[in-house]
Parts: C-alpha cells; sequence; structure tokens
C-alpha cells in the first residue's frame, strides 16, 4: 500500500489535467473491477458487482490535486502562472515545480537575500509579484517547450521519515484514491461504485456529475484533511490529531454528515477496535457537499486521513492513520446493512 | 396563530438535527392532509390531492445554532456555528441543547480588545461544568446547542427566536388546516437545512417536481431607527419578493401574488433584499426550472435570540396563501 | 435582418436580469427565419432548433449566449418623488454619477443619477466614492406622480445608444452579452450555407450576470452531447496589466482551463488555424464566470468550450467592441460545427 501511495503521490494531476493519475488509477484497477469507465467531465469510476443485492453504494475520492497553470510568457523567458485550486502564496517561495507531461524544471523565485531591503522580508510576497523561472533566455526559447494552458504540480518526492510518518505532495487526495483501489480488492453484498473524481480542488465539479449519472444510494467521501496539531494553534482549533486514527465528519462547510451512516461507522471502530476520531473543525468542503444533494438526496457520510500542511508541496500524514482508515472502511462495509 | 407559534419556536431543531420540531409540525398537520412522507434529507413533504397545476409550498423547520467542537480540560465547549450566527447575537446568550442542558456563550477577555474584536473560535459555552469530565457525562462533540426558547407578545408582536422560519412553518400550518377546496395538487413541504445552504428545499424540489414554487420565509424590515434602507415595513402586510440574492421572483408567480393580494383586499408589500437567500432560491434551478415566488414575513432582528413579527402580518400571509391556492394559477 | 442592425436594435432595448421577456421575443423572431423551430421557455431562455442529420450518430450541440444585461431596480420613492435603487448584477457604482438612465415603470421615464456639485462638497470628498445607498434617481417629477407610475421592482436601464467608432469599433451597454447573440444569429447565417450534420440549439439563456441561471436550467432541458458558451472578456486597455487583457484585433478568445474540454478546445484552435481566422488566446484557472460554469456539470457533463469577444470597459454604459471578431466568432463556429463527423465522440474522451 505503500509503493501504491508514493506512486500515486509523485504521479502529476492538477485540476483540469488528471490524465496522469486517471491512467495510473486505470492500471491498478484493470484486474480488480467489474466495470470500468471515464465519464464526460473524466472521472474514472470502477464498479465492482455485488454478491447478493444491487444496491449501489458509491465511495469517493478525487485525483486532482493544487497546482497551476501557465498563463502567459514574458519577453524575458518567464513564465506568468494563475493557481489552481486554493494555495496560500506564501508556501510558494523558492519552491520547486514540474510542468507538462515531459516534466520541464521550474522554480518560484524571488530575489536572493543580499538584494533586499529588511523591511521586504517582513512583507509577505504577492502572486501577482511571482513567476516560474525554467531556465529560458527569452520568450522564443520558453515557447519551445512551454505554452499557455500547460499545467505545474509541485515538485516533491514522497519521503518515509521520523516515526512511521511521510511528506508527499497530493495526500489530499491520494489517500483516499490509495484507499479506494484497496477496498476494490474485495467483493461486498451490493455494487460497490468507486468514483475516482476530478475537480474537486475547483469546486466539486466531478463527483456532481458523477451523483447524478450513478444516483447511489448512499456514499462515503475519503478525504485528506487538515490536521493542526502544531505549535502555535490552540487546541480547540487543531480540527485533527495526526496518530489519533480515521477522522468522521460531523460538519463542514458543503455538508452535514448523515448521523445514521456516522452511528454505524463509531459502532464498527468500536466493535472492532480501531482507533477513530471525530473531526472537530467545520471548514473545508468536499465531494460529499454536490454528492449528498443530488437528484433526490443520498445519505452522505466524510472519513478522512489527518494531513498536516495541506495544499503544499509538503504535506505530512502518519501511516498509521492511513492503515486504520482503510481498516475501518473495509470492516463498515463488510458488515453495511444500511442499504 | 399565537399558541401555534408558540409551540412552534420551543420546539429544537437547528440545521440537521429537525427531528422534534418535524414531529410537532406533522401532528399539527396529519389530520389535515391526503399523505405524509419523510425523505432521505429529513423534509417533512404533505399532499393534498389535486387535479389542477402542481404548487409546491415551502417553508424551513431548521434554526440557527452552535456546535460542540472541543471540551476543555476546565469544561468550557469550544464550538463552530451551524448557519449564519453573527457574533453580536450570541455574546451572553442563554443556548439549550436537545437534552434540556442550559449554557451561556462568554468570549476571551485577556487581550481587552473588547466584543467587536472577538470571533467565533474565540468563544466559548460554558454550562457550569467544573472538568472535562464533568461535561462530557452532559455533551459530546457534535452535539448542537440553540438559543434557550422563550417567547412573549407585545403590542400585537410576537417575539422569540427561531421565528425564521417557524413563523414560515406556522403560517403553512395555518394555511393547511384553513384551506378548503383547491383544484390544484399541492405539496407542503417543510424543509431541512435552508440556514446551511437552502439543502433541503434543492432535493425535495427535484423529487417533487412541481410546476410552481412558492417559498415562504421571513424578511427584513427597514423601519427601525437610522436602518439600512429598506421599503419593508412591520405591519404593512406580507411581503412579496421581487428579489434577493439567490433568487429574482418570476415575474408571473409575482404578478398572481398581486393579483390575488388585490382582489381579496389583502394588504401587502413588495420586497427587495440585497443579500440573503430563501428556499426558492435552489427550487427555481431545479431539472429544466421552476417558476417561483416567495411570500415573505416581515421581522425585525432576523438571526438574533428574539425576532419580532407582526401578528396581523401572519394572518394576512395566511389569507394571501389560502386565496392563492384556492383559485386557478395561470403562469 | 442584417447582424449589426439587428444587434443595435437588440442592446436599445430593456432587458435586465429576470426581465428579459420583450428581449427574448425579439430574438426569437430574428431566428425565426434561419432555425426549423423557436420556442421560448417559462423563463424567457429562446431555443432556436437547426437540424440536418444526413449522418448517422450526429452530435446535439447548444449554443449559449446571455440576453441579460446589468442594470440597475427601483428600491423605494422618497417623499420628494426622489428614486432609491439597488444593482441587478455588477454594477459598478462609479460609472453611476451623472449617468442617464431610463426607468421603466408604467410608462418609460427619463431620469438623471444625480450628482453634487462640487461647490457643496467637503474638502476630501471627492477622494471616496459615492455608495449606491446614496444615490438618487431624478425623473423630474412630483412624488405623487412618480408613485402613480413608478414601483418597487421596476427595472432601470442605462440611456445609452450603439454608436460608432473608428474603424469598426462601436460602444454601447448590453454589448456584454448581445455581442454574442449577434453571433448565435451571423453563425446560424453562415450554417445556412453549408453542409453540416448536427442537431443544434442555438440557446439566447436568461440570468447569466446573477449566477448562469439560464444556462443551469436551459442545458439539463436540452441535454447536449456539446456546450459551446460565447461571452465577451476583457479587451486592452493602458491601465489594465497585459497579464489580465487581450488584443481588441487579433479576432475572438478562446479560453484553456479546467472548464473547457481540452481536446474540444484543442479542435477549435485547429479548425480556426485551418480556415486563416486568427485568435487568442486566454487562460482562466477554474470555472469562468460564463454560462460555461454551468453547462459543463449539467446532468451528466458537457465537453464545453468557451468562446470570447474582447471587450473593453466592461459592465459600463460604453462596453466597446470590434464589431470584426464577431463575424470572426461565427465563421469559427460554423466551421467547428461543420467538422463534426463521423467519429466525433473521440473529441469528447480524455
Amino acid at each position: 500500500m505503500v509503493d501504491l501511495l508514493k506512486r500515486l503521490t509523485e504521479a502529476n494531476g492538477v485540476s483540469g489535467n488528471e490524465n496522469e493519475v486517471r491512467e495510473l488509477i486505470r492500471q491498478e484497477v484493470e484486474g480488480l473491477a467489474d466495470e470500468i469507465k471515464v465519464d464526460r467531465i473524466g472521472n474514472l469510476i470502477a464498479v465492482k458487482k455485488g454478491k447478493s443485492n444491487s444496491k449501489k453504494v458509491m465511495l469517493a475520492a478525487h485525483m486532482d490535486e493544487v497546482g497551476f497553470i501557465i498563463s502567459g510568457i514574458g519577453d524575458n523567458g518567464m513564465l506568468k502562472f494563475k493557481t489552481v485550486g486554493g494555495i496560500d502564496p506564501r508556501v510558494l517561495v523558492s519552491k520547486r515545480v514540474r510542468i507538462g507531461s515531459k516534466r520541464y524544471a521550474g522554480v518560484f523565485g524571488i530575489k536572493a537575500i543580499h538584494l533586499q531591503e529588511p523591511e521586504e522580508r517582513e512583507n509577505a510576497v504577492k502572486l501577482k509579484q511571482m513567476y516560474i523561472d525554467i531556465g529560458a533566455k527569452s520568450k522564443e526559447e520558453a515557447e519551445k517547450i512551454v505554452k499557455p494552458g500547460d499545467y505545474a504540480a509541485f515538485d516533491s518526492a514522497f519521503v518515509p521519515f521520523g516515526q512511521n510518518k511521510v511528506k508527499a505532495k497530493a495526500l489530499d487526495d491520494r489517500v483516499g484514491c490509495a484507499v479506494m483501489i484497496e477496498l476494490l480488492k474485495d467483493r461486498y453484498d451490493f455494487d460497490l461504485v468507486a468514483c475516482f473524481t476530478v475537480q474537486e480542488e475547483v469546486g466539486l465539479r466531478g463527483a456532481e456529475v458523477a451523483a447524478y449519472h450513478i444516483k447511489p444510494d448512499m456514499a462515503v467521501v475519503l478525504e485528506g484533511t487538515t490536521c493542526s496539531d502544531v505549535p502555535g494553534v490552540d487546541e480547540h482549533l487543531y480540527s485533527t490529531v495526526m496518530g489519533k486514527g480515521p477522522a468522521i465528519s460531523f460538519m463542514d462547510r458543503t455538508s452535514i454528515g448523515n448521523k445514521s451512516l456516522i452511528k454505524a461507522l463509531t459502532a464498527v471502530a468500536e466493535e472492532k477496535g480501531i482507533p477513530y476520531q471525530f473531526k472537530k473543525g467545520t471548514t473545508g468542503g468536499n465531494d460529499a457537499g454536490k454528492i449528498h444533494l443530488s437528484r433526490g438526496g443520498v445519505p452522505s457520510v466524510v472519513v478522512s486521513v489527518p494531513c498536516r500542511y495541506i495544499h503544499s508541496p509538503s504535506s505530512v500524514m502518519d501511516l498509521n492513520d492511513f492503515y486504520n482508515t482503510q481498516k475501518l472502511m473495509y470492516e463498515f462495509l463488510k458488515g453495511c446493512e444500511i442499504v | 396563530m399565537k399558541e401555534l407559534l408558540q409551540r412552534l419556536t420551543a420546539a429544537y431543531g437547528p440545521s440537521g438535527s429537525e427531528e422534534p420540531i418535524r414531529e410537532v409540525i406533522k401532528n399539527e398537520i396529519k389530520d389535515y392532509v391526503d399523505e405524509i412522507n419523510v425523505d432521505v434529507m429529513g423534509n417533512l413533504i404533505a399532499v393534498k390531492h389535486g387535479s389542477g397545476k402542481k404548487v409546491m409550498l415551502a417553508a424551513h423547520m431548521d434554526q440557527i445554532g452552535v456546535m460542540v467542537t472541543h471540551i476543555d480540560e476546565k469544561g468550557f465547549l469550544r464550538f463552530s456555528n451551524v448557519g449564519g450566527v453573527g457574533v453580536p447575537d450570541i455574546i451572553h446568550r442563554s443556548v439549550s441543547f436537545q437534552n434540556g442542558l442550559v449554557g451561556v456563550i462568554g468570549y476571551e477577555t485577556g487581550d481587552d480588545k473588547g466584543w467587536k474584536e472577538t470571533r467565533l473560535d474565540k468563544m466559548y459555552i460554558d454550562i457550569g461544568a467544573k472538568s472535562r469530565e464533568e461535561a462530557e457525562k452532559m455533551v459530546n462533540i457534535g452535539d448542537v446547542a440553540v438559543f434557550t426558547p422563550s417567547f412573549a407578545e407585545s403590542n400585537g408582536k410576537f417575539i422569540s427566536g427561531a421565528m425564521d422560519d417557524r413563523a414560515g412553518c406556522a403560517l403553512l400550518i395555518e394555511t393547511i388546516k384553513r384551506l378548503k377546496k383547491s383544484p390544484h395538487e399541492l405539496y407542503f413541504v417543510f424543509t431541512v437545512q435552508e440556514e446551511v445552504g437552502l439543502r433541503g428545499a434543492r432535493t425535495s424540489a427535484f423529487s417533487v417536481n412541481p410546476d410552481m414554487g412558492i417559498a415562504v420565509d421571513v424578511t427584513l424590515t427597514g423601519d427601525t431607527p437610522n436602518a439600512r434602507p429598506m421599503a419593508v415595513k412591520l405591519g404593512a402586510g406580507p411581503a412579496i419578493k421581487v428579489k434577493d440574492a439567490s433568487v429574482l421572483a418570476h415575474p408571473r408567480v409575482k404578478a398572481l401574488m398581486v393579483k390575488r393580494a388585490k382582489e381579496a383586499g389583502i394588504p401587502y408589500q413588495m420586497e427587495i433584499l440585497d443579500f440573503g437567500g430563501t428556499d426558492s432560491g435552489a427550487i427555481h434551478l431545479t431539472r429544466g426550472g421552476i417558476p417561483s415566488g416567495v411570500l415573505s414575513i416581515p421581522c425585525r432582528y432576523v438571526h438574533s435570540a428574539h425576532e419580532m413579527v407582526d401578528a396581523m402580518d401572519m394572518e394576512n400571509g395566511v389569507k394571501l396563501l389560502v386565496k392563492i391556492l384556492e383559485e386557478e394559477i395561470d403562469i | 435582418m442584417e447582424t449589426k442592425q439587428f444587434l443595435k436594435e437588440l442592446v436599445e432595448m430593456s432587458g435586465i436580469s429576470g426581465q428579459e421577456a420583450a428581449v427574448a421575443q425579439k430574438i426569437a423572431k430574428a431566428f425565426e427565419p434561419y432555425c426549423d423551430d423557436v420556442r421560448i421557455d417559462s423563463f424567457f431562455n429562446v431555443y432556436g432548433k437547426k437540424t440536418d442529420m444526413h449522418l448517422d450518430g450526429a452530435p446535439r450541440i447548444m449554443l449559449a449566449a446571455h440576453m441579460d444585461e446589468i442594470g440597475l431596480m427601483v428600491r423605494d420613492i422618497d417623499e420628494n418623488g426622489f428614486i432609491k435603487f439597488t444593482n441587478v448584477g455588477g454594477v459598478d457604482q462609479r460609472v453611476l454619477l451623472s449617468q442617464e438612465v431610463i426607468v421603466h415603470g408604467k410608462e418609460d421615464l427619463f431620469g438623471v443619477i444625480g450628482a453634487k456639485p462640487p461647490h457643496l462638497q467637503n474638502p476630501g470628498d471627492e477622494k471616496k466614492a459615492v455608495k449606491m445607498k446614496d444615490m438618487s434617481i431624478d425623473v423630474g417629477l412630483p412624488a405623487d406622480k412618480v408613485k402613480e407610475l413608478v414601483e418597487i421592482g421596476d427595472p432601470i436601464t442605462f440611456l445609452s445608444p450603439l454608436v460608432d467608432m473608428q474603424g469598426s469599433y462601436v460602444n454601447g451597454k448590453a454589448l456584454d452579452d448581445r455581442a454574442s447573440v449577434a453571433v448565435l444569429l451571423e453563425t446560424m447565417k453562415e450554417l445556412s450555407r453549408i453542409r453540416f450534420s448536427a442537431e443544434i440549439y442555438f440557446v439566447a439563456t436568461v440570468q447569466e450576470e446573477v449566477g448562469t441561471r439560464g444556462a443551469v436550467i436551459s442545458t439539463y432541458q436540452n441535454r447536449p452531447d456539446i456546450g459551446i458558451a460565447i461571452d465577451v472578456t476583457h479587451g486592452d486597455t493602458p491601465d489594465a496589466s497585459k497579464d489580465d487583457t487581450v488584443s481588441m484585433d487579433k479576432g475572438p478568445t478562446i479560453a484553456i482551463g479546467p472548464n473547457m474540454h481540452p481536446k474540444l478546445t484543442q479542435r477549435l484552435m485547429d479548425i480556426a488555424d485551418e480556415y486563416g481566422i486568427g485568435y487568442t488566446t486566454e487562460v482562466a484557472a477554474g470555472p469562468t464566470g460564463t454560462d460555461a460554469r454551468s453547462m459543463q456539470i449539467s446532468r451528466a457533463g458537457v465537453p464545453t468550450v468557451l468562446l470570447e469577444i474582447p471587450l473593453r470597459y466592461m459592465h459600463t454604459p460604453v462596453e466597446t467592441l470590434n464589431m470584426e471578431t464577431v463575424k470572426k466568432a461565427a465563421r469559427i463556429l460554423a466551421a467547428f460545427i461543420a467538422s463534426m463527423k463521423e467519429g466525433w465522440e473521440e473529441w469528447l474522451t480524455y
């Protein structure tokens, strides 16, 4: 599972350009699902038929990550860009990116400390002042390999470190994708419809389309969520705590969790002795926001792996939380009587 | 109407936990309708069969509240908002949980900056517990508290929390009871989760798929000292909505409502709200589009613990809705 | 009807979001000679259906341009007969001072948004923009007469006829997005002259300016295989960054980004290149502020492209564009549609 997560996080798939991730996942689920298709907005849907009934349980995890799209090329060969999805501009300074399917190297440069006034260093750099340097000396040279509309992703390798921790980009939400791929290895009583969605980071757009044509009886969204148990944050604002297990959400900005599903999940966790926590913050949104309001309504719940520093190139996760999320979901689906 | 409003506003029902208020409403209407259903989201859908147009009336059952997100070692509760909760409206207010537990909302005063600088994440609910263990016996993470119910009448006005939108629910309930004959197929939907994004209305409108929709909700007034400019006045009659941030009332529905008000000699006012939304915002964009309007109840101090409506506005609102539903609908 | 004349008559009509009935009628009439069937739905979206299906399995294509304009609405009438107003859609309050308007009550009334003369202002006032809630419209009538003719909710539009400028430039109100409705007309004229195989819906949508609402319901009704939205984008001006604007003279703009289908967008560019029609490109990092936003996620999803007309001074009474662009946009669209032959489904894959 760790190797899968490494390959998933190192693949590039910024919202609107999820091809690489989609192909990787398609290969992984080829031998596992009964039916695989890509819908009209690019969601990858893998169906595992049920043993005893044809009720549909939809699982959703998004393939896309936050990143950048090239919006112009300056005369000096520097690239103008826009952020895709929510990124704090302050994390960009001096980070590396990879542009396009050929992964050309680029950097977000700012002038060296020697050339700055002391006051400059106090202020955050503004997005409009930033550019990506690929080493081209002129517009013509840059145009040979890059054009407006090309996408760029953070350049950040998957690194195990500390005690059971990993650092990677896009843990939000490749971790959800990895859990879903694992779950496809088993067959359940009902039809399991695993949706690897697109464009979650720019408005939950893939999920809205997927839920409409799937018409599920129930949905579980698998996410990587904020974990702020770090210095400088009051305890009540941690949201989730690293190492305490998968986090079940009561409510976030886009949905209120279905109470029966929350109860059923906690019952399974208690019974099987799987560590779990409740997500305490109510910020953020995810695919459940659109899925639960599809057509006449779909009972939905969100289960997340705590990740520190999401939406940055160096997010951090505890592998035990990852394994426990997969375990909780497996036990829940195995014994699920909700549908 | 007064007793009905009192019962409705006292019932517990923040967004996502509308079960108690739903039971109260169900008991009020069950003898007056042909069918009652509860859908996947928790919307209460009551049907009065007929053969004409299919009309959906909507009033939301849910109220705003505060959700417990953390219990600290001293037994204080940290919370997040459920729906539009404003800092000035909750400071030092009394709130109640579903089990009757009462608490007071306080805010961190250590930085000496005063209440104007405070935010929801610097506030807490004080239930009088001395420790985390004591608090955990009475309340859980995820529990939601609402303004402690209180009801008063003063000079023909009713004052209570949750008038938004129990007043709308009361109006629909009275309409159901008083409607003698309607040619139309009527769906009275008591929706959930309006305060967090018109969510119940969206899914129920999809299922019901009506020819026309009318939401009944409260709106603000512009008749208090140095108020933000708005033409609506308390006591000048139910308001027929022209627009708010979520919907431009369909001209034919709006015209129909005005026509029936004039025919029946019912006082009315036209309403424009620059922000805010109602269930019709979701209903009108469902499927291929559903012509919709809104009947608004003028209300002062919306989203506070003491919202004020006028008894005659309520009475006239019922009269207008009954008239609209008893007559032909030509849109 | 000649396209520029159509555009002139269209922009000089009143049709703010939510009050498009009359504009819808006019558009439907203009579409009739070139469509097999024209209808108007309950929200006043106009649908012109044009079909030619000599090949099996031809696509259903929906083109959308919005007919609503931003404007103002009567909020109240004060005791002296001055009209207080609010905005419908994104109106920059700074364009309003001294603006001539028409209040569409029981009669059309000429009005002026009054400005305090410099003599009566406090020093420093001139540094701050006047707020909309402090402005009033003077229709020159006593209060009782105003109340007879005007009521809350009546629409108010800018008085701004279409004016010819140098070359093929024009300026006026509501070119956002009636210029694109003119593109629809021009496109259906082109398609009446060439062979194509598709079921096309030319849709003039309502209420785009308040949240692409007409596009939501019309796309749901139509169920197209392919969506083409046509709207305006920011033409270059001295005070705006080159990064945020496009040239006014290099043809229409093709938008690139997650809201637009990559293969379909590339195809649009290839067709334009093949036919030697110039265009510029623009990158949008998220859902665009156009009908394309809602078309792409309708029902089971609609692969969508967005073609834009560069326009200066958007959302003011003096929106400015190059009429040449309207013709070029129509030619690209007609060629794009005519190029849909066997195997068009390939263009919708990822």
